[in-house]
């Protein structure tokens, strides 16, 4: 049985027999505790996860049962996730930041018959919520701290499970269940985030992950010898398929963190060569960077900002294999000698050899920064009902607004309407026990709609994400209107902290934007521009000319997309107020109500369209100590420069 | 639950609380002409976590230093781990077994949290300087070991990733939480703990409370503390000492203390004639 696994895996579990069998002695667990870097070959490792899976048999676990996984990244949890395949379970991962209710549902939802958690604060949330959670039978915890006092006939430590499944002569019965999987059996149920409805669990086969794993890691020449850190929440499909599936099939190794607080170092000390970050984590990154560096000596300084300025120039162009001339290649190296390298090593990512940026549009400054000190940083595009992979791009071809070439095994294709459909070999199995939002997401021949909007891009032939489905219109000619695109570009100044584009059904685009006070006062400040309020400052002509200028150049990028180009804003002001949760106008989490602002800002909308140069306007507004009161405003109204057809074909 | 026996009692939450470890009988501290400990007895069992309580200058701090020797009482007897205590310098009562942390920290500002923390296992080193400054004999394998111990005691209390921190750059609420590892370090019998949480906001608290009672609950360390905040002493100890102006006026379970007329007064405000 052995050898027919090695040549077909048809599972992780036998992914594992055949990573023992080829590397045996290489190391591929490590976790940092105690100061040490603790290590695992994958020896070691298949015997823990053997131990523990034979433990899992004493409690009773049958096939198909589920078994929730609740904790921060740590080997023992990835183990303990293959042990539940070993004896035909489905590990689920669980967000362990998760508030109890939210854990109630899944747990629920799934039916699950155990858990496993990885500390107190993780036990403490079941154990407080077990009268509602009727199917629980045991838990398995890893940290005993502060569960002496516990009742134990339902809690059981990990290593104890381990010794007691040693001792329970279950050997028979285990090679019995790996023997009975099969590659369209269930590998993992991961939650969806649910931010409008409950979370869904999506179920995701064997076959999804093994072959989604073995096409990705080809596409990237992914081998044995890379080296990842795990430090996303195991419930993200992202950390499943790095950490499990690409790291079983490739057979590298798996660091974990020693604490949530010590990222940074150990990423260091780890030094990957494959990473994977949402764009907030490059983000503060580059912060911390700039703050040092602005408190470094004035040599340090000077020489950062002038290899940086270099970096800019040839680093991308380097990095993409583009010609560049020998003073520069010779510039860039020293550059290298002096500031990239080290800089580099302090944040840890000396030796990435491919990292990927995904979740939601990165920066184009942001992303510029990381490739051109030759980190070869990459963009994707994804979801959990993918198993991640929908598109990625390619070395080489690397272009910021796009999100890169379908990954292998992926099809294609853009419907009338704009949205992005997709068939692949990850294409998720179904919704668990949701028939219905499996019938309204995926067709009956394994098509899927992914619910953004998005077109190939005729110069690269790369796919390029606009917006949400639902939040894309019609102008009134029928050419496609995605606010979110256009105001993402506005926003992407320093100088604009908000913007809202007006256009579905209208015949011209308009805008009304919202300056960033820090931004644009620290400007004022160093050119001597007086103000005495926020409404004075945005109304400051000299503010009007230069977010004029910034609306021309988003004008200018929008006009080169055909699709797009009549989203291009051709009258826009600059609002008297901050856009406020307070007032209704914007989600707590910031994103703006389109709706709301129409409405209670209709008499400026009005003048927009009508071509009015000025417009006298009286708001409500709400003091942070919920007095109301109002605010009025003569407002002046800009025309921008707008390329039409004529002027792009001829460009 | 009959807490006047000296072999134990188990507490409310099931933990079994063994025989005395300190025994303080009649106390009397006197600076000059102001009598800062009148006559005051008490004990402490092995594994349970005893407040210390009282209004300010009620003498609780001078209470914290006779038991770790620092001050002398001029009358009264101390029994430690069944041994009447003679005449000890503080360091020969810290290798007895008793540790502690200060109301005003008292860290070695320039040293990393590690550093600081190794220090508390000074008591247990037996390698003399020489070996240590050569690297000789057993310098090295002690020097494992006690390292060993420390990072075990720095997972516990989770500071992790300062552990490379000079102490001098730390927040307050983290100073406190290394001052206790410290103390832990040296692997106390019994360990003092002079207001830890004096300071703090709420979180800080919580984190402090979970992690005492852990300490205790793991290591079965038995806890002596002093603290104002009487939600955090309540929810925390096992039994309670009363003080007001150098005399006990309360001793018990915290049911028990909080109902006592005379300990509502002092912490009211009557008047003392």
């Amino acid at each position: 049985m052995a050898g027919q696994a090695s040549a077909h895996p048809v599972s992780l579990p036998h992914l594992l027999a055949r990573n023992v069998a080829r590397y045996g002695d290489r190391t591929a667990y490590r976790e940092k505790e105690f100061g040490i870097w603790q290590t695992w070959t994958w020896s070691q490792a298949h015997d823990e996860i053997r131990a523990f899976a034979l433990g899992l048999l004493t409690l009773g676990v049958n096939q198909g049962d589920h078994i929730a996984v609740v904790g921060r990244n740590r080997p023992a949890l990835f183990w303990s996730m293959i042990a539940a395949q070993m004896v035909g379970a489905v590990p689920v991962p669980l967000y362990q930041d998760a508030v109890a209710e939210e854990i109630v549902f899944t747990l629920n939802n799934c039916s699950a018959r155990f858990v496993v958690a990885g500390d107190q604060e993780q036990v403490d949330k079941i154990v407080d919520a077990r009268d509602e959670l009727k199917n629980i039978a045991h838990i398995v915890y890893l940290d005993g701290r502060g569960l002496r006092k516990y009742d134990h006939s339902f809690l059981t430590s990990y290593k104890n499970l381990q010794e007691n499944g040693l001792q329970s002569g279950l050997e028979a019965q285990l090679a019995q269940r790996i023997e009975d999987l099969k590659l369209d059996d269930t590998c993992v149920m991961l939650y969806t985030s649910g931010t409008t409805s409950n979370p869904k669990g999506v179920v995701l086969s064997n076959r999804n992950i093994i072959e989604t794993s073995k096409n990705t890691c080809e596409f990237d020449d992914l081998t044995e010898h890379e080296e990842i850190l795990a430090y996303l929440p195991m419930a993200w499909v992202g950390d499943f398929i790095f950490a499990m599936g690409q790291a079983m099939w490739s057979g590298f190794c798996v660091s974990c963190p020693e604490s949530p607080d010590t990222m940074q170092q150990d990423l260091r000390e780890i030094g990957p060569t494959y990473l994977f970050a949402p764009p907030a984590i490059f983000e503060r990154q580059l912060t911390q960077v700039l703050i040092r560096m602005e408190d470094a000596s004035k040599i340090k300084k000077a020489m950062f900002d002038h290899f940086m300025a270099v970096a800019l120039e040839v680093g991308p162009k380097i990095l993409d294999g583009e010609k560049v001339s020998l003073i520069d290649r010779l510039h860039y190296a020293l550059g290298n000698i002096f500031v990239y390298g080290p800089l580099k090593d302090t944040i840890g990512l000396r030796r990435i050899r491919v990292g990927y940026t995904a979740g939601e549009a990165i920066g184009p400054d942001l992303f510029k920064f990381y490739r051109s000190i030759g980190i070869n940083l990459k963009q994707l595009y994804g979801q959990t009902e993918a198993t991640v992979f929908i598109t990625q791009q390619p070395n080489g071809e690397v272009y910021n607004e796009t999100v890169g070439v379908p990954s292998p095994g992926v099809e294609l294709k853009v419907t009338d309407e704009g949205e992005i459909h997709y068939r692949s070999p990850g294409v998720f199995v179904e919704y668990y026990n949701n028939e219905k939002s499996t019938a309204e997401t995926k067709t009956n021949d394994n098509w899927v709609a992914t619910g953004d909007a998005g077109f190939i891009d005729k110069k690269t032939g790369h796919l390029r994400i606009i917006d949400r489905v639902k939040d894309v219109g019609k102008m009134a000619d029928g050419s496609m209107f995605a606010p979110k695109y256009v105001e993402n570009k506005l926003k992407f100044y320093p100088e604009i902290l908000e913007a809202v584009v007006f256009g579905a059904g209208k015949d011209r685009c308009m805008a009304f934007i919202n300056i960033d006070l820090t931004a644009v006062g620290n400007w004022a400040e160093r050119n001597n521009i007086a103000y005495a309020s926020y409404q004075e400052l945005s109304q400051n002509p000299q503010v009007l000319d230069m977010i004029e200028k910034n609306v021309a150049k988003v004008n200018q990028s929008i006009a080169e997309d055909e699709m797009l180009s009549s989203c291009q804003i051709h009258r826009f002001l600059v609002l008297h107020k901050e856009l406020d949760p307070d007032d209704g106008e914007m989600t707590r989490t910031r994103k703006v109500r389109r709706g709301v602002i129409a409405d209670k800002f209709s008499d400026l909308v009005n003048a927009l369209y009508e071509d009015k140069k000025t417009i006298y306007t009286e708001t409500d507004v709400t003091y942070e100590d919920g007095r109301a009161g109002k605010i009025s405003a003569n407002l002046e109204i800009r025309d921008a420069a707008v390329l039409s057809i004529e002027q792009r074909l001829a460009g | 639950m009959n807490i006047q026996a000296t072999e134990g009692y188990v507490t409310e939450d099931g933990r079994k609380i063994g025989g005395t470890v300190l025994d303080l009988k009649n106390i009397t501290l006197r600076f000059g002409g102001l009598t800062a400990i009148n006559d005051i007895s008490f004990d402490i069992r092995k594994g349970e976590i005893r407040a210390i309580i009282g209004p300010n200058g009620a003498g609780k701090s001078s209470m914290l230093n006779v038991i770790s020797g620092f001050y002398k009482p001029q009358e009264g007897e101390v029994w430690f781990n069944g041994k009447k205590r003679s005449a000890v310098k503080p360091y020969e009562v810290a290798r007895q077994g008793v540790a502690r942390t200060f109301q005003n920290i008292a860290l070695f500002e320039g040293m990393s949290v590690l550093d600081n923390v190794m220090t508390g296992r000074l008591n247990l080193m037996k390698a003399s300087m020489w070996q240590q400054a050569l690297w000789i004999g057993k310098a090295e394998k002690e020097e494992i070991e006690n390292r060993q111990k420390v990072e075990h005691i720095i997972d516990f209390l989770e500071i992790q990733a300062i552990r490379k921190t000079p102490v001098g750059r730390l927040p307050y609420g983290l100073k406190k939480r290394v001052e206790l590892a410290r103390a832990l370090a040296a692997e106390p019998d019994l360990l003092l703990l002079d207001e830890p949480m004096a300071g703090m906001n709420v979180e800080e608290k919580e984190d402090m409370s979970r992690f005492i009672l852990d300490v205790n609950d793991e290591f079965g360390t038995t806890i002596a503390l002093i603290e104002h905040d009487m939600g955090v002493v309540m929810d925390l100890s096992d039994r309670v000492v009363v003080m007001d102006y150098g005399r006990k006026i309360g001793d018990g379970v915290p049911d028990e203390v909080r109902n006592n007329p005379e300990v509502i007064d002092a912490y009211l405000g009557v008047s003392h004639d």
